[in-house]
């Protein structure tokens, strides 16, 4: 029999057809939609006076638009309040589960996916927004589509893809102190570039990425598309299956028993053979920060802005009209450099073990005086986790305020915008111009650094605290 | 969705020579609040069209009255980022009808396709050639031709074919959808659900 790869398996166990000269028709198990990229979708149901095929198959929140405060009153932005009442709306004319905000399932919607139990090894899993690969973590085919492919999915359960080259990246060897999930997903994206990944689907394997918790494993994969690919996934074990037991749809009882039988086949032959291939040292990767306009214009910590000696051409227009964008110059050093926001929270860094990190962290310090920092549970069951645990506590006596669940200042489509100018150190997931409000000048970190950025106002190796 | 049957379109281009334009900047995050696919063309490179008071930046080049056209020619790396299809729509929306690139991104080039906007891919030495072509003359026209999978620099006659699949190809030279092909295979979708 063929050497399959792990993508390859869960592709194949779920393409309906291949049309002649064209894409594959693939079955999707899970959809999630939210509230910016599903209207239009609705409404072409509509006009072809359809009805959803699978509304049991579908999930839906509001998160990209929310506020972050005051979430019991009604939404001041007259347009947010319009597309979330769409939302849901649709959901109660569909038959769709709608989360709500306030109620227990609320959050991110790559979030709530998998505390819920929704997110489950080898399936196929879409969402109109590119953060879905988020769901690869659990050795599930999970990526994100546009809005006329999510009105396919509610159409037809299906959607026409073509199918995608196979990458691999192995990580091999035991992360440094202070060296994160995130790390080594800038770290990736630094050495391959944002394009590097473009027409393939990642999967991630060696012992530093099987040693990551799940929440780790999510953030690397949530950072996939960063790279160009389409999606990242991680091949199930143990860790996978002790984080799925028992949540609300994980199966129960002689169910669950099979489906554990069959995860632990989800992992690509020893033989398979990937388009491509990189290996990378974990020892090598210190804690990353983004000095440029795109996520793949990152460093360690400790070095300095790249010079453009050996670029060229649009090379180097681009990566000039980046730094001046950020106010930075080649050759200098990121080192103390002057911090004014700091974002915690978003589909990337929202978790708890996210908010854990960045509360031990702080723990006993002080939030330096001229930053401002927007702490973001990526959902209901973070906040209500972070209150169970005291960390609100030790946040409030260092100076830090938590807010309410939602995409928040990641996007910024709500009122969480960085002023004009302002910088930022984000644990979100891109830092292209703009992206954090009009004029926001971006940062990609861990929690831990940003943390470290926290307490003193400029950029900071968080290892000097630990 | 609805969009114009594609053939071959004869036009002058309008050049933004930028790497890795990401979708943020084709439309920023704040003006996806619209519940239907209406007036994106507006806000189209909302930030880098116009200053903060609203007012038009002149030397961007969409304000740049030298230049004109269906054709819109990025730099390498075109669409990357968030999965947003209201990019599409706001160049569709624009009046492109064609986006010439080295290089897309993956889920931009499906949302182009699904809404009449053609990616075409060309190697980066032509995109150079097309970038030069337009900085001598920028009323210089092209030839983009479905049929043929074909763009050509008229002023030169140079060209270079480009690849699409069949598939989607027949879609847009009969402005058809993928869920017209969707809802059409029901049965045997219900049918692949018994065997899961």
């Amino acid at each position: 029999m063929e050497a399959k790869t792990l993508f390859d398996k869960i592709w194949d166990a779920h393409e309906i057809e291949k049309v002649k000269g064209g894409p594959s028709v693939l079955y999707i198990d899970r959809h999630l939609i939210h509230e910016v990229t599903s209207p239009v979708a609705f409404l072409g149901l509509k006009t072809r006076g359809l009805k959803v095929f699978r509304p049991d198959q579908t999930t839906a929140t509001p998160d990209h638009n929310v506020p972050t405060t005051n979430q019991h009153l009604t939404i001041m932005d007259e347009l947010s309040r319009h597309q979330v009442d769409m939302l849901k709306r649709n959901c109660q004319e569909h038959d769709i589960v709608y989360h709500d905000l306030q109620t227990d399932g609320h959050g991110i919607v790559h979030i709530i996916g998998p505390e819920l139990g929704l997110t489950k090894p080898g399936m196929t899993i879409v969402c109109g927004d590119s953060h879905t690969s988020t769901h690869g973590a659990f050795g599930a085919i999970a990526f994100g589509i546009g809005t006329s492919e999510v009105e396919m999915v509610l159409a037809s359960q299906c959607i026409m893809q073509p199918k995608p080259k196979k990458m691999r990246i192995t990580v091999n060897g035991k992360l440094k102190k202070g060296v994160t999930a995130k790390d080594i997903a800038l770290y990736i994206i630094s050495q391959i570039s944002t394009s590097g990944g473009t027409g393939h689907f990642i999967e991630y394997a060696g012992s530093a990425i099987t040693s990551l918790s799940m929440e780790g494993r999510m953030t690397l994969c949530n950072l996939s598309i960063e790279s160009g690919a389409r999606g990242g996934m991680i091949a199930p074990d143990e860790t996978t299956i002790n984080y799925v037991k028992g949540r609300q749809y994980a199966p129960i009882g002689k169910d669950w028993d099979e489906a554990v039988e069959q995860w632990k086949n989800l992992k690509s032959d020893p033989d398979a053979v990937f388009d491509t291939e990189y290996t990378f040292d974990a020892t090598q990767i210190e804690p990353m920060i983004t000095y440029g306009t795109n996520p793949g214009m990152g460093v360690g910590i400790t070095q300095s802005i790249p010079k453009t000696e050996g670029m060229e051409g649009s090379d180097k227009n681009t990566y000039l009209k980046a730094l001046q964008y950020m106010g930075y110059s080649e050759g200098e050093k990121m080192l103390g450099k002057k911090v004014d926001y700091v974002f915690v929270g978003s589909c990337t860094n929202g978790r708890i073990e996210d908010f854990r990190a960045f509360t031990a962290f702080v723990k006993g310090r002080k939030k330096a005086q001229g930053v401002t920092a927007w702490l973001v549970p990526g959902s209901q069951k973070v906040e209500k986790q972070i209150r169970a645990e005291g960390l609100d506590k030790v946040l409030t006596e260092a100076g830090f305020e938590l807010r309410q669940p939602g995409c928040s200042a990641c996007l910024a489509m709500n009122e969480d915008k960085i002023p004009e100018g302002k910088y930022a150190v984000s644990t979100s997931n891109r830092n292209f111009e703009g992206r954090q409000g009009p004029g926001a000048r971006t940062m990609l970190a861990s929690p831990l650094t940003a943390a470290a950025a926290a307490i003193t106002g400029v950029i900071t190796d968080p290892r000097e605290f630990l | 969705m609805a969009y114009d049957k594609f053939s071959k379109i004869t036009s002058p281009a309008i050049p933004l020579p930028v790497e890795n334009v990401d979708t943020d900047q084709i439309i920023p995050a704040r003006y996806l609040k619209a519940v239907e696919r209406k007036g994106f063309g507006d806000n189209l490179f909302r930030d880098w069209r116009y200053n903060r008071d609203g007012s038009p930046k002149t030397e961007f080049p969409l304000n740049n009255p030298m230049y004109s056209g269906k054709i819109l020619i990025g730099g390498k790396n075109f669409g990357s980022g968030s999965s947003r299809e209201h990019a599409a729509w706001a160049l569709y929306d624009y009046g492109f009808r064609v986006v010439v690139s080295s290089f897309f991104a993956d889920i931009f080039k499906n949302n182009a396709l699904n809404n009449g906007l053609l990616p075409v891919v060309v190697p980066g030495e032509f995109l150079q050639r097309i970038f030069k072509t337009i900085e001598k003359n920028p009323d210089a026209e092209f030839e983009v031709d479905l049929q043929k999978q074909k763009f050509t620099i008229l002023e030169s006659g140079e060209s270079v074919e480009f690849e699409i699949n069949p598939y989607k190809k027949h879609c847009l030279q009969n402005g058809l959808d993928d869920i017209d092909y969707l809802v059409a295979m029901k049965d045997k979708i219900a049918a692949f659900e018994k065997t899961k």
